[in-house]
């Protein structure tokens, strides 16, 4: 490019793509330096001057985790507790947010911000009486304690997005459905779930990463594991004279890396589910 | 969680307008039981337990468990380590939801302009929020180590630095480190939250403020700023009450030390519940807890109001 004045335009031009580098960083560059680490030998880790490139390069943290470990485990434990909660966080999200938009619910904005505020109470107020009712029910190191408490947690988000979708679908089309003999049900299942894929995916998504990555309930709930979840599992990770950082690493990179690659191939629907409220109107 | 917030605004618009309604039938209940069932069981029924608890001195160890009346929180009031965390919480939750605010929207103002590769930028802003916390953690945990740190590195490597500082190991800085990380993880996702607010101010607005001769900062200042700010007070407001619960990153990075320096509302009621196994007065503590909450939250509530009725 030869040009010989600034153009106005050209200051802002850089600032702009200054920002956006800088934003890349902010956003990649921890988490690239995670996944150098797990790659690397301990010895080129305590090395005094740190070096992105892994050399020479070693699976070893990662056959430590699986092998040594048993990480396998607790990524078996997760996907049940956050699967389970996620498919049943849908379905009966999906049947609150229809009755709540279709049927004829007294006072629906009241339950929605019953529902709301259920979710926004801190946590911590609920684990330490969760547990004894838990105890007195023989759930503790349960798939199912978690499951409900999952299933409990994700509902809100699950109801205030379905919901908004389903209130977009036009009130004709359950018309037309009903003069062709559809019970609620079907209206449900045939017309207004296809139409609102989009927010079922977004919805599932979210209520899934939150499972996922949920720690102080599988904290408290779980004590070995057959039960305990990544996160769980994760914060465990401490051997008896260091911190296996190389190990930990290893880690992060196979829970992180299956997230990564679902938001990025879902990127435009969550971030419309995220901010849909506010992009509507 | 944040997200939920913008429904609600969307859904309060709404609100205004309520349909006409016939007498109901019991279909309706069928399909509202099986969330309320899991919501009641998880969430309404422990809550109230938990106040109850709060009035008891309950604890697993010595299997105490009666009527205490208000002696929970007749200690609470002189407990040091109580109002240490307490004021914790606090700052932590404003100092973290200021920082991640206004780093949110520059990055916002930045994003809202086409660049070549803005969608994979956007992509890549979701990684810190979606890895879980208890990862973000360690990741911190390990890029501020104090002996093998690459941040203690990089520092030294510009001369800002002439030592290791070692960053959550000490009481003056564990706190600094664990904002770091929150600012970290939850600034980019304010952004996009700040962005589609930003994306809903018209074209036409932005091209009339120029057509006025508005400069580029005033066009911002005046026409997008007066605009945007429903949506980040209520994403503030969200992003405060979150923050207040904090638990994971302090837990997993410096569990409340060292010597108390970090312990917030959170860790202090887990470990009085799940170490000491003081069952009433954690519960105390986490009500407490929800009282503060609830105040921020009506505090927020009266400033959105309030600033919404003067824009109106």
């Amino acid at each position: 490019m030869a040009q010989v004045g600034v153009r106005p335009g050209t200051l802002r031009r850089m600032a702009l793509r200054g920002g956006a580098v800088l934003i890349m960083l902010w956003s990649v560059a921890p988490f690239v330096w995670q996944l150098s680490t797990s790659f690397q030998e301990d010895r080129a880790l305590m090395s005094p001057t740190p070096s992105l490139i892994p050399h020479p390069l070693t699976f070893e943290h990662f056959f430590n985790i699986f092998a040594v470990k048993h990480f396998q485990s607790y990524v078996l434990n997760s996907v049940i507790a956050a699967g389970v909660s996620t498919l049943l966080c849908l379905a009966f999200g999906a049947l609150a947010a229809f009755a709540l938009s279709r049927l004829n619910v007294r006072g629906r904005f009241g339950v929605l911000a019953l529902i709301l505020s259920v979710s926004m109470f801190p946590q911590i107020a609920i684990v330490g009486p969760l547990y004894l009712i838990a105890a007195d029910l023989n759930l503790l190191d349960t798939y199912t304690i978690l499951i409900v408490i999952y299933l409990a947690l994700g509902l809100p988000l699950v109801i205030w997005v379905l919901f908004g979708y389903f209130d977009t679908v036009p009130r004709e089309v359950d018309e037309a459905a009903r003069i062709d003999g559809a019970g609620p049900i079907r209206l449900l299942l045939q017309i207004m779930l296809p139409m609102s894929l989009p927010g079922l995916v977004t919805t599932g998504l979210l209520a899934f990463i939150a499972a996922w990555n949920e720690f102080m309930f599988a904290l408290a709930f779980t004590s070995n594991i057959d039960h305990q979840t990544i996160p769980v599992g994760i914060a465990n990770f401490t051997n008896l004279y260091y911190v296996p950082w190389g190990d930990i690493a290893a880690a992060s990179v196979v829970v992180t890396v299956p997230l990564v690659l679902l938001v990025l191939v879902f990127q435009r629907h969550i971030i419309q589910g995220l901010t849909q409220g506010a992009v509507k109107e | 969680m944040t997200a939920d917030v913008l429904q609600a605004g969307a859904a309060m618009r709404t609100m205004v307008a309520p349909r006409r309604r016939r007498r109901g039938n019991w279909a309706p209940l069928l399909f509202l039981l099986p969330a309320a069932v899991p919501l009641a069981v998880v969430t309404t029924y422990p809550i109230l337990q938990g106040v109850w608890l709060a009035f008891r001195n309950t604890a697993l160890a010595t299997q105490e468990n009666a009527f205490v009346g208000l002696a929970n929180f007749r200690t609470l009031a002189t407990d040091d380590l109580f109002w240490n965390a307490w004021r914790h919480t606090l700052i932590f939750t404003g100092i973290s939801t200021l920082l991640e605010t206004a780093i949110g929207l520059g990055m916002a103002i930045v994003l809202s302009e086409y660049f070549f590769g803005r969608s994979l930028v956007r992509a890549a802003m979701l990684v810190p929020w979606a890895m879980p916390t208890v990862v973000t953690s360690k990741m911190f945990g390990w890029l501020f180590d104090g002996q093998n740190g690459v941040i203690n590195w990089l520092l030294r490597s510009v001369h800002l630095i002439s030592r290791n500082i070692d960053w959550y190991g000490s009481t003056h800085n564990a706190f600094g480190t664990i904002i770091a990380a929150d600012v970290w993880k939850t600034a980019p996702f304010m952004a996009l939250l700040l962005l589609a607010g930003l994306q809903t101010v018209p074209k036409s607005l932005r091209e009339a403020a120029m057509i006025d001769g508005a400069s580029a900062w005033q066009s911002f200042w005046y026409v997008r700023m007066p605009l945007l700010a429903p949506t980040m007070l209520i994403a503030g407001m969200f992003r405060a009450l979150d923050a207040f619960r904090i638990f994971d990153l302090v837990y997993v990075l410096t569990g409340g030390g060292p010597a108390d320096s970090t312990e917030v509302l959170s860790t202090l009621s887990y470990k009085t519940l799940f170490s000491a196994l003081l069952f009433g007065y954690g519960s105390a503590i986490s009500t407490a807890m929800f009282i503060t909450e609830a105040l921020i939250a009506v505090g927020f509530g009266i400033f959105i109001v309030r600033n919404m009725r003067r824009g109106a």
